[in-house]
């Protein structure tokens, strides 16, 4: 049996970028629940959070590509 | 061959070989269509006839639409509007300033338009392929993005050198300069296209992948599973792969409103005067 161990490393780089984005949307959830007409204004920060957070992960999904090495047999 | 041998092994050990070649996990290489021309890079693949496709059907729509306008909108009309309105104001008028953003709505409503539909023919039936998991295509999406945002910027403020100036920010004291002009020098010029375009790209592979691992394993279990366990475990990856079909639908709203909202973002970064 052999693998690339490079989509294990891909899982682990996902934990960040995952408890990133988790807490983005709990903060987005709490300021709208605490302040519904400011939504409109939140939506657009919350979103552009989660894209700057997400970036991580993406790279990590290429860079899983990317180093995937070479089969020894 | 691959590295996806693994999980191959794995299931052809797992549910005793009854196809003739065992199961194929599907890979990247699924996404490799050529219609016309063989193997040359002047191709003409599945993705690309797609982009074609939706680039005359959303000629068609918005045209035809706007020919005909009326005061009270018909069903058509208030989606065309629908749409426009959600780009022009969501996006362009509330991140760019009411200043000038109206010179950027089309670049913007092209952008939100075409990866909408592109994105969409990821799941409608006998279309069913995401243009954006090749990654030619997002790349020249994101070049366009680029150029914009960097000419905007450069004639905004007046040349080449005050505005790579303009990127440190006001008010540092003299040694932090460098090292946060290289900072930020880095994720004006690469770190935002890398992103821009891979997150597209990312997002439809990987969705697109996750869907044909469950009706492709879900058809292996449900015809080739040796027991009765199995194949009723494909019927549950079938049961979960429309789900996941849904799921879809959302991320592929979700990733054509972020493509357009970075670009209004970046380009409202190259308009404003300060920094």
């Amino acid at each position: 049996m052999y693998g690339s161990i490079a989509y294990l490393g891909y899982g682990l780089a996902a934990i960040g970028p995952g408890i990133g984005v988790g807490l983005i949307f709990a903060a987005y959830i709490n300021g709208v629940a605490r302040q519904p007409e400011a939504r409109g204004m939140l939506q657009t920060i919350a979103f552009t959070g989660m894209a700057i957070t997400e970036a991580l992960a993406i790279l990590g999904l290429v860079f899983a590509f990317v180093f995937q090495g070479t089969n020894p047999n | 061959m691959s590295p996806n041998m693994v999980s191959a092994d794995m299931v052809t050990n797992l549910v005793a070989a009854g196809g003739e070649d065992g199961f194929k996990t599907p890979g990247v290489a699924d996404f490799w269509w050529p219609l016309i021309g063989g193997n040359s890079p002047w191709t003409l693949t599945r993705p690309a006839l797609v982009l074609l496709i939706s680039v005359g059907i959303l000629g068609w729509f918005f045209v035809s639409v706007s020919r005909k306008l009326t005061v009270v909108p018909g069903k058509t009309q208030f989606m065309a509007e629908g749409a426009y309105n959600f780009v022009r104001n969501t996006i362009g008028r509330d991140i760019i300033g009411t200043k000038d953003f109206m010179q950027f709505v089309p670049l913007l409503f092209t952008l939100f338009t075409m990866i909408l539909v592109n994105n969409l023919f990821g799941i409608i039936p006998f279309v069913q392929f995401p243009t954006m998991s090749r990654v030619g295509i997002p790349i020249v999406l994101t070049l366009i993005v680029y150029i914009v945002y960097h000419t905007v910027a450069i004639r905004r403020k007046h040349g080449v050198l005050p505005y790579f100036k303009s990127l440190i920010p006001p008010g540092l004291p003299g040694w932090l300069k460098p090292i946060l002009f290289v900072l930020e020098f880095l994720t004006y010029f690469v770190i935002r296209p890398l992103t821009l375009a891979l997150r597209l790209f990312g997002n439809m592979l990987a969705g697109h992948l996750m869907l044909l691992v469950f009706i492709i394993g879900g058809e292996y279990l449900l015809l080739h599973g040796s027991n009765l366990f199995l194949n009723f475990s494909g019927v549950l990856a079938f049961g979960f792969s429309i789900g996941m079909t849904f799921f879809e639908l959302l991320i592929e709203f979700l990733q054509a409103f972020i493509f357009t909202l970075l670009a209004a973002l970046y380009i409202s970064d190259a308009v404003s005067e300060h920094h």
